[in-house]
């Protein structure tokens, strides 16, 4: 900050400026890592589907944000924000979407679907809800081995209609896990309005259904998402059980890369542009004398580098070998049985 | 004759069904106003309305579940798994409730469930599955998966008239691969319950059903060039009912056979066809009866892995070659 300008008034949240500056660094990392994929896409270097979270980067981040080192998260296919704050590598993500054979599943499963335990994220499976109940049972051994550990899941407005997201987090609530369950309401599922997928206006609402507390938050405003997710995370820490956080955002690409979008309303789209939640945030940050355009440009450059970086690194590693095609299908015996017709 | 691609035949017999019978009607999640994920439902929000053409919560359980009960009533509900791998979410619905409600009540379920199938496409462990095993072993459920444009649509005009639960299983490796002439305005039904020969031949019998008829098709083409053998396949097109005739006519024609199919071997079907040919064949038989299947794996996303995971129409002409020369 150089002198003159305005005295930084106090930052909320019991945030210090350092912490600021990374939750933009995270907020850039995403939406860059993102744009480096539509181009890879756009090369046929994606192998599989691409899955942008354009416009909720705000509550991916800020959410994960809020954790602590041993809380696990269990992200949805738009979280790519909340796997690189708990230190998911760009280049990892790089290689999954390409199924590289050096990528953290070996090329066997796609985009966002991998984990780290240690570093607290686990990969989602494709059939929406089933996080629900397994990041409940991780909830679960915390409180059985009696650690102040949390467990945070995302699911989207249309997964709320699947089975195991009322299994999951009704079983969360009656056992009083330490599990907070941010529910994404972003407008669709596909091509699905929010209207046609519930009866209810605000999905936390359905809180009261479990017994638990519900809240309903901005999810283009950073700051916002990342104090009511830290206020649930904290509580879930002190014994205080399960909480609903509904954060109100918006899908404003196709449900993948492929989809024409023909159900949106461009007018809603540009709506929604107005109140990106990166815009936002910088603006707040500069609003207030958090940082200046200075710093940020520089943070835009060092992601910028960092991605250049990646995708040097890992753009021309193989795919992999068939010699890993049938291994750690067990523990043991780890492998299944080559048949006997396949040429060696 | 127009042509037409497996998934306009698809959607053409749902059409006409829909137009000929106002009993039956659509339900599924994004089948309305978008036309579906493959698009297999474009036009018929517009053609027939939302209460026929109803886009559902993501809740499979609850589509099969509220097809069976207004099938109960005398409808015919046609319910569409955005990807049939999200059929094990209705599993309970559709063995538990669905597959006993004639046997145990006397309650009439006539509903198709249908959705994309099977691999080939890069899709990963949770959008490549071929679910049919699963479905096969429960008594009460018929099964169809038609390898043709022209059973894409004869098997779903059948499917929808028939007064049974009926399982139909697209393949969309299929969906726009393939084309073919269909006469306008002819009633294109393919019975259930009967298969059909895919290619003639006296020296061996391939029994397979789905995208593997065409990878068994082109593995018979090769044989025949290369080694002068003659294969048949045959196409089952419905799996359950099994067409048991044609099967043993076939092998009792050639004395040997070979079942391929794309899902894994263990407790796949081909175990079940292969114990019928032992069972009904046995003293016809000249070899072993053998399968070409895929590994048994959850299916990989990247190229290299799932093209060594699944069969491949080699895999079929080294087995073939093996039985031939037994
Ligand atoms: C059980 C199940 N049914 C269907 C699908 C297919 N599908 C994938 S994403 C999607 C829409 C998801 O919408 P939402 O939960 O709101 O998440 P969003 O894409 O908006 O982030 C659907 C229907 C699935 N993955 N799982
Ligand atoms: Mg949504």
């Amino acid at each position: 900050m150089t002198a003159g300008t305005v005295p930084a008034s106090t930052i909320p949240a019991g945030l210090n400026r350092e912490q600021l500056l990374e939750i933009y660094y995270f907020l850039r990392l995403t939406r860059s890592l993102e744009e480096r994929l539509v181009n890879l896409y756009r090369q046929s270097k994606v192998i599989g589907g691409l899955y942008r979270s354009l416009g909720q980067e705000g509550e991916s981040v800020a959410s994960a944000y809020a954790l602590r080192p041993g809380d696990i998260l269990s992200p949805l296919i738009r979280n790519l924000g909340s796997m690189l704050v708990r230190g998911a590598k760009p280049v990892e993500v790089l290689r999954q979407y390409m199924a590289k054979a050096t990528s953290p599943t070996k090329g066997r499963e796609l985009n966002i679907h991998f984990n780290d335990l240690q570093l607290g994220y686990l990969g989602q499976i494709s059939h929406l809800g089933d996080m629900v109940p397994v990041m409940a049972g991780i909830a679960l051994s915390f409180k059985l081995r009696k650690e102040t550990r949390v467990g945070l899941v995302y699911v989207g407005d249309g997964a709320t209609s699947a089975g195991a997201f009322h299994e999951g987090i009704n079983f969360a609530a009656v056992q009083h896990l330490p599990l907070v369950v941010i529910v994404e309401h972003n407008g669709f599922s596909y091509s699905t309005p929010t209207s046609r997928q519930t009866a209810v206006e605000r999905l936390a609402v359905k809180a009261k259904g479990y017994g638990i507390p519900g809240v309903t938050v901005d999810g283009n405003d950073v700051l916002a998402v990342y104090e009511v997710t830290r206020d649930a995370v904290e509580r879930a820490r002190v014994g205080g059980g399960t909480t609903l956080i509904e954060v109100v955002t918006y899908r404003r690409k196709g449900h993948a890369e492929h989809d024409d979008q023909r159900y949106q309303s461009k007018d809603e789209i540009a709506k929604w542009e107005g109140n990106d939640p990166v815009d936002r945030y910088v603006e707040t940050l500069q609003k207030n004398g958090w940082a200046d355009s200075t710093i940020l440009a520089a943070i835009d450059a060092r992601v910028t580098g960092q991605l250049d970086q990646a995708v040097a690194e890992c753009e021309n590693d193989p795919l992999p070998s068939i010699d890993t095609a049938l291994t750690e299908v067990f523990a043991n015996p780890p492998s299944a049985e080559r048949l006997w017709f396949r040429d060696a | 004759m127009p042509e037409l691609t497996y998934l306009e035949a698809l959607r053409q017999g749902m059409w006409e069904e829909m137009a000929r019978d106002e009993r039956v009607f659509i339900l599924g999640e994004d089948v309305g106003i978008y036309g579906g994920a493959f698009k297999v439902t474009e036009g018929f929000f517009e053609k027939f309305g939302a209460s026929r053409v109803i886009d559902t919560p993501i809740s499979e359980a609850a589509i099969v579940g509220a097809a069976a009960g207004a099938a109960h009533m005398g409808l015919r509900p046609v319910a569409e798994m955005q990807f049939i791998d999200f059929i094990s979410c209705a599993y309970d619905m559709l063995t538990n409730y669905v597959a006993t409600a004639r046997y145990r009540a006397g309650l009439s379920t006539p509903i198709v469930v249908r959705g994309p199938s099977g691999g080939f496409v890069r899709g990963g462990p949770f959008h490549s599955q071929m679910p049919e095993a699963a479905f096969f072993h429960t008594p009460g459920l018929k099964l169809v998966a038609p390898a043709t444009v022209r059973d894409a649509k004869g098997l779903i005009k059948a499917a929808i008239r028939d007064d049974d639960p009926v399982i139909y299983l697209e393949h969309k490796f299929l969906y726009r691969r393939i084309k073919e002439n269909i006469p306008e305005g002819e009633d294109i039904i393919t019975p259930i319950g009967k298969a059909r020969i895919a290619r003639e031949g006296k020296d061996l019998t391939i029994v397979t059903y789905s995208a593997m008829v065409w990878k068994s098709l082109e593995a018979a083409e090769q044989i025949e060039k290369e080694d002068g053998a003659s294969v048949e396949v045959i196409d089952l097109r419905t799996l359950l009912p099994m067409d048991d005739a044609a099967i043993i006519a076939s092998v009792k024609k050639t004395n040997r056979a070979l079942v391929v199919h794309e899902d894994t071997r263990t407790g796949g079907i081909a175990g079940e066809i292969i114990a019928r040919i032992n069972e009904q064949a046995f003293e016809w038989l000249d070899a072993p009866v053998m399968r070409v299947t895929a590994h048994d794996t959850p299916i990989p996303y990247a190229p290299t892995l799932e093209d060594f995971v699944l069969p491949q129409a080699q895999d079929v002409v080294k087995a073939a070659r093996w039985l031939l020369a037994y």
